[in-house]
């Protein structure tokens, strides 16, 4: 194993700049450490050529002082992100051999900026699950195991499950990971690293294969706070093509980094705390409490009164756009087509869906479809989108009170794969503290806190005001410095 | 909510998924679970509440009314299961 793979984002990027390593042996020892981690089934396609080609244009970039903000830093990079002449299946069967003829633009700012392509990482199939259990193209098994001395295979939790797994393994210094309902979050808390989830509209969606509009929001994911301030900046950026953009400079979130949080009021919402949450979430949760108080912010109890309902909201509007988005996959224009002898064209989009699509999505196809249809609309959307905006406006009226909230970033540590399968309900609960924030469209980030006594990472979540990525940040820097989290997972694969 | 088979092949129908009855079967009851979950909601007092139809408040923006794309039919139909004569072919729809 290279001692290049330990590097994060910030090291690569400047030992390159520095002339202390060139990009291709960075590039080398990256896909070097993928090609002996199939075990882990993170990435569903490897493009090392993309790397070593992006490597070497940064070594000559830097011989004629024309470095990028990221040059000579290889990246792995979601599979529900369009590259353009790349597999892009979003974890689909239905989407199998489907090469985009363009990048999506978080993909395309990425590039440019001179970062390299490890690979299209493994996610739950369309984004949909909490545990990259439903991923067409097989699990992500998580670099992590219990303490026990068994080998029970874990998940490095969804939908961003190869995206976490990659870094976590140290077979990519940086990803791209998407967060709808947590994706982001949860994976970096299950995996020990760290992901941020923006303020809706940062990162432009365009190219980004979509699942539920209102909600879907691009993000980083690498092993410390600075690394994902990098990424980010890099990511996100007005793009005409996105009608949801925001037209907004992106700030310098990296070179205003400050783990300065002496005066800041940090929110401890009150609803956060639930009943039948392992003791040692809750006991992470007040070391955190502690390290900010520490670090001379002022904690206040807070109230979000309508959060409980978040879930279910969450599960009637993201199923009920996802009907929407994915009734394109028909087998016409592109992916699976199964076209029945003898039978028509909706014999073909009824036969198409039901082979391409797993059964989770259809689930949630279906669930949408009914909350959408006749009848029902008023009693199941509309209603949801009114407890929605009493969401938001929870968070609106906490913000009196407090500029930052603090919480876990999900109700315990990573499981084994095939253990909370049986009721879909299980899994939904995966995502109760990290709905929330998405529902508001606040940025919200998750930082690894320390390991639970089975010696599986715990996070600690940060959610800001809507485009306050620099206080999230700040903060979440503030609890990295405390945490001192050095802990990896010891390669079994 | 409980939702029966019936209702299940209506719903599949509507989202064009075709299912068959040991599918219908195994749904009706985990989407009635899933219905029932969802439920809660109706106890929430929504009066004089207007539905979040946007996350952050934000315009939607107009564009110049300019030609910047086209031209791309090989690129359009490169992933296609089936082109012809530079269409999408599909069966025959027989009304």
């Amino acid at each position: 194993m290279s001692a290049l793979t330990e590097l994060g984002v910030a090291a690569i990027r400047d030992g390159v700049r520095d002339g202390t390593f060139s990009a291709r042996e960075v590039a080398e020892g990256f896909v070097a450490a993928i090609e002996s981690a199939r075990g882990l089934n993170a990435f569903v396609v490897e493009t090392p050529e993309h790397a070593l080609a992006a490597a070497d244009e940064a070594d000559k970039a830097r011989a004629a002082g024309a470095l990028k903000p990221l040059s000579g830093v290889p990246l792995g990079i979601k599979d529900l992100f369009c590259t353009k002449g790349v597999q892009t299946t979003a974890g689909s069967r239905i989407l199998e051999g489907y090469k985009p003829v363009y990048d999506a633009t978080v993909s395309a700012n990425l590039f440019a900026a001179g970062a390299g392509m490890l690979g299209k990482l493994n996610m739950d199939e369309f984004a949909m699950g909490s545990s990259n259990e439903t991923s067409g193209y097989g699990p992500v098994l998580s670099p992590w195991r219990r303490n026990d001395g068994g080998n029970v295979s874990l998940t490095p939790g969804g939908s961003s499950g190869g995206s976490a797994a990659a870094v976590a393994a140290r077979l990519a210094p940086g990803v791209t990971g998407t967060d709808t309902g947590g994706s982001i979050r949860q994976p970096a808390a299950f995996t020990g690293i760290a992901g941020v989830k923006p303020t809706y509209g940062r990162c432009s969606r365009y190219g980004i294969v979509a699942f539920a509009s209102s909600l879907d929001q691009a993000g980083p994911m690498a092993r410390d706070v600075r690394d994902c301030a990098i990424l980010l900046e890099a990511m996100a950026g007005f793009d005409p093509k996105d009608s949801t953009s925001l037209q907004l400079d992106v700030p310098k979130w990296e070179a205003n980094l400050a783990a300065d949080v002496r005066g800041r009021r940090i929110g401890i919402p009150k609803e956060y705390r639930i009943d039948g949450v392992p003791a040692e979430i809750d006991a992470a949760w007040e070391q955190g409490i502690a390290w900010l108080r520490d670090a001379g912010a002022q904690i206040v109890e807070v109230s979000l009164p309508h959060t409980k309902y978040a879930l279910p909201a969450y599960y009637i509007i993201a199923p009920a756009e996802a009907s929407s988005n994915l009734a394109r996959y028909d087998g016409v224009r592109y992916g699976l087509r199964v076209q029945p002898a003898q039978g028509g064209l909706q014999d073909m989009y009824e036969a198409t869906r039901a082979a391409g699509f797993g059964p989770e999505v259809k689930r949630r196809i279906m669930i949408g479809t009914y909350v959408l249809s006749a009848g029902f609309y008023d009693a199941y959307f509309n209603q949801a989108q009114k407890v929605r905006a009493l969401i938001s406006r929870d968070f609106e009226r906490a913000w009196e009170s407090c500029d930052l909230l603090l919480t876990p970033t999900a109700p315990s540590a990573a499981f084994g794969l095939g253990e909370k399968s049986a009721d879909p309900i299980a899994m939904y609960l995966n995502d109760v503290f990290a709905v929330p924030a998405s529902l508001a469209g606040l940025p919200a980030i998750s930082v690894p806190a320390g390991l639970d006594a089975q010696g599986l990472p715990l996070g600690l979540q940060i959610i800001g005001k809507a485009l306050d990525e620099q206080g999230v940040l700040d903060a979440a820097l503030a609890l990295e410095e405390r945490a001192g989290f050095t802990h990896r997972a010891e390669a079994w694969w | 909510m409980s939702v029966d088979p019936a209702t299940v092949r209506h719903i599949a129908r509507l989202a064009r998924i075709a299912v068959s009855d040991a599918e219908v079967a195994a749904l009706a009851p985990e989407l009635s679970n899933i219905l029932g979950w969802i439920e809660e909601l109706q106890e929430v007092d929504v009066a004089g509440v207007e539905p979040m139809t946007v996350v952050i408040p934000n315009r939607l923006r107009l564009r110049d009314d300019v030609v910047t794309d086209g031209n791309r039919q090989a690129e359009i139909l490169a992933n296609a299961p089936l082109a012809e004569h530079g269409f999408f072919a599909v069966p025959k729809v027989i009304e």
